[in-house]
């Protein structure tokens, strides 16, 4: 009996195996003629999206010329939903040397774009004020064409102005997406995980102790914000850093720190109190080329470094071990990049005050419009600058040039979008 | 230089993965010390253990991925955290226990990611890497879903795409830790079925912790069994796997037989009681007796040729011994007793 069951039951199995062969066999007649049916993988194959042509491009083309051809045949089954959610179409581009690079066509595009927008914007924001120029006499000024009054209006009033807002744009934007991606979360944007409120201590303790000038508040700022940054790096640190830890250290920090700041207010002189007060909401009223230049200094010195690490970065997404086994070196690549992005933030934040929101909004509109995985840095930064910009005009066509702050505008505004974010998130099943 | 040093003194015999003399702790915890181990070539070696045995950990550390506190890993011959990290990704690999894929990516662009020691800043993605990506996704099945998103792949299949990327890596070695957790059993045939003909087709070295003894026994060719941070015994799975070593290891009573499928040992744990057929059934009380008695003698004879001095020992401590027999018959014991 004993011996009856166990032949059967090997019997079985074997009928099994040869089964599963014959599946096997006929899968792989399946990959070569491109007629995918219902056989493959437990009923998934129905839904398959599109192969070929979208974005598959590139792929196809290798295996058109390594064997047999697979037609990219369209399939009924194919659902809706697939097509809705075409992925970026990705291309290499080569030389002959063996070099070459890949380029994210839609992110490239979303990029342009991006650029496009922010520097137009920043054309009609130099146009702006109380004294309106057209769009066309503003180019010609830029290019050294304009009349003397023209000439002064733009290159010396308004023209810094809007580089401080660009330039501090990109930096918040970059500096958000590195943190998004290195703590792997939405949220861990540098004005949540307190940077942006130390570099705030350190400024607060230059005006209201030392009632120093705009310099030295600024170096300040960003002393502050690189002690905040070094401090949550060395209180998170436990065997390497973990995202969620990250964040929650930095949510602390970022209390503390609130606290040291509201004192710091509460012992300031009535001018000093009133100085701190605009700077705390940041502002990019009466920036000139003083600010400028070391804004402009930093993101030639520090852009190069990102970029140069972000495909490690990119690699780190998928967490520490999967990175490890494929060669990057995790924690070199991290404390680089976080640095940078602490450097990134505290010089932002020294040239325009706490600006609130855009380093927590521009790396995730930019991911939804380049709909790439990964850090998207550039278009995160492009988005950063086309937002400043954008809502330096809006404060200024509604309330006049040097009546509200900036930051209160990016405040509403990117308080609306950490609503949204955190509804979306929780529906997710994310928070 | 030091590295011509350890090379001169290996013998030629030596293995391209190694670990000498290691000390392995985390924190403040030591997992194992001075362990050596060596993966030899061509093999596809598994590691199998209880829990919290220091398998895991053995396989971070050979990975680089935990730096041990003493001792060393070679990978051929020279010292792996001397090396690259980018020479030693393309030659060795890991499928680690828990990987996370980024939000909105692609089949085909995660497996891309494995290319990514062989890239440089300004060789992002050559012809070979497009062929080897594309080799890699026919080779796992995955070639169909190329441009489906990651999250919404079924278990099994993602699991198939997470080692189509190690595959992409092109690595003469890989290690795999626990590659079959989650899966249900169907797929869990299926990627050790993928491993083997890794293994076989392509002549990887292939190292896989496993937790499942009879999947070890049947796919191994060179098995390491590991308890409290040391190895209790390596080798092939014919000639390691008995009854006596499951029962070291793993502290299980069990037989050990033929695979009828494979030929390879197959481990049967001990039952709590022996089923008897369904004559047993009408009256109770003798048939009881009758059971006990044939178990009983079947014991006997067991113990006769398999564990002596077993005979004297109370019904309690039977569960030191490591036989079967004697187990049916402290089994037996009870049922008498109980009848």
């Amino acid at each position: 009996m004993n011996a009856h069951a166990k032949a059967h039951t090997s019997a079985d199995a074997r009928a099994k195996r040869d089964a599963m062969a014959k599946r096997d066999a006929v899968v792989q007649q399946d990959a070569v003629t491109g007629e995918l049916g219902s056989t493959g993988e437990t009923g998934s194959t129905g839904e398959v999206g599109a192969t070929g042509e979208v974005g598959g491009a590139a792929l196809g083309r290798s295996r058109r010329s390594a064997g047999p051809a697979r037609t990219p045949r369209a399939r009924p089954e194919r659902g809706p939903k697939s097509d809705a959610r075409t992925r970026a179409r990705r291309t290499a581009l080569r030389t002959r040397g063996g070099l070459s690079i890949r380029v994210d066509i839609r992110a490239t595009i979303v990029g342009l774009t991006l650029t496009a927008a922010a520097l137009a914007m920043g054309v009609v924001l130099i146009g702006t004020g109380d004294y309106p120029i057209g769009f066309v006499d503003v180019v010609r000024t830029l290019f050294g064409n304009g009349t003397i009054a023209q000439d002064y209006i733009v290159n010396e009033l308004r023209l810094p102005r809007v580089l401080v807002a660009l330039l501090v744009g990109a930096s918040l934007g970059l500096a958000g997406a590195i943190f998004q991606s290195l703590s792997r979360n939405p949220l861990g944007s540098p004005d949540v995980i307190g940077f942006g409120q130390g570099s705030a201590a350190g400024a607060l303790t230059v005006i209201v102790l030392f009632q120093g000038s705009s310099f030295q508040v600024a170096m300040g700022a960003v002393l502050g914000g690189l002690v905040t940054g070094i401090a949550v790096y060395v209180l998170a640190w436990r065997q390497g850093i973990q995202g969620y830890r990250l964040v929650l250290v930095g949510i602390g920090a970022a209390a503390m720190l609130s606290a040291v700041n509201g004192y710091l207010l509460t012992k300031a002189e009535l001018v000093d109190a009133a100085r701190a007060v605009i700077w705390l909401t940041g502002s990019l009223n009466g920036r000139d080329w003083d600010q400028v230049w070391p804004l402009l200094i930093a993101c030639a010195v520090l852009a190069p470094v990102v970029f140069g690490n972000a495909r490690g970065l990119r690699m780190l997404e998928m967490g520490d071990d999967s990175a490890y086994a494929l060669g990057v070196r995790v924690e070199r690549t991290r404390l680089v990049m976080m640095l940078a992005a602490v450097l990134l933030t505290a010089i932002a934040t020294s040239a325009a005050g706490p600006v609130a929101f855009v380093a927590l909004t521009a790396p995730q509109l930019a991911r939804r419009l380049t709909r790439a995985p990964g850090p998207n840095l550039l278009p995160a930064a492009c988005m950063g600058a086309v937002l400043l910009v954008t809502a330096d005009w809006g404060t200024q066509r509604m309330f006049g040039a040097d009546q509200l702050p900036v930051g209160v505008l990016t405040g509403i505004l990117g308080g609306g979008y950490l609503l949204w974010l955190l509804v979306t998130e929780r529906k997710a099943g994310r928070v | 230089m030091a590295s011509t040093s350890v090379s001169s003194v290996v013998s030629p015999a030596q293995q391209r993965l190694t670990g000498q003399d290691l000390t392995l702790a985390y924190d403040r915890r030591t997992v194992a010390e001075h362990l050596s181990v060596s993966i030899p070539d061509h093999s596809f070696t598994v590691v199998v253990g209880p829990n919290a045995c220091g398998k895991s950990t053995l396989l971070r550390a050979l990975s680089r991925m935990l730096k041990p506190a003493a001792g060393s890993v070679l990978l051929d011959g020279q010292a792996i955290s001397s090396l690259p990290a980018k020479k030693v990704a393309r030659t060795l690999g890991l499928l680690p226990q828990t990987s996370i894929a980024p939000d909105g990516i692609t089949v085909a662009d995660l497996v891309a990611r494995g290319r990514y020691p062989h890239q440089g800043l300004l060789r992002q993605w050559s012809d070979i890497d497009e062929r080897i990506v594309g080799e890699s996704m026919e080779a796992t099945s995955v070639a169909e879903l190329a441009d489906r998103f990651v999250d919404e792949l079924s278990g099994g299949q993602r699991q198939r795409v997470w080692i189509a990327m190690a595959i992409a890596q092109q690595t003469p070695l890989l290690l795999l830790d626990e590659p079959t957790t989650y899966l249900d059993i169907q797929h869990q045939i299926d990627v050790l079925n993928l491993c083997a003909q890794l293994h076989e087709e392509q002549g990887r070295t292939l190292v896989a912790v496993l937790h499942d003894l009879n999947h070890a026994a049947r796919y191994a060719t060179h098995l390491i069994a590991m308890r409290d941070g040391e190895i209790v015994a390596e080798g092939e799975p014919g000639d390691i796997v008995t009854a006596a070593l499951v029962e070291q290891v793993f502290g299980l009573r069990c037989q050990v037989i033929e695979d009828p499928e494979s030929g390879t040992p197959l481990v049967i744990p001990a039952a709590r009681r022996p089923r008897r057929p369904a004559a047993a059934e009408p009256v109770a009380e003798s048939a009881a007796v009758t059971a006990a008695v044939e178990v009983a003698e079947e014991a006997g004879t067991a113990a006769a040729d398999g564990a002596p001095g077993a005979s004297g020992a109370p019904a309690a401590d039977a569960a030191a011994v490591p036989s079967q027999a004697t187990g049916a018959r402290a089994t037996a014991g009870e049922r008498a007793v109980g009848g």
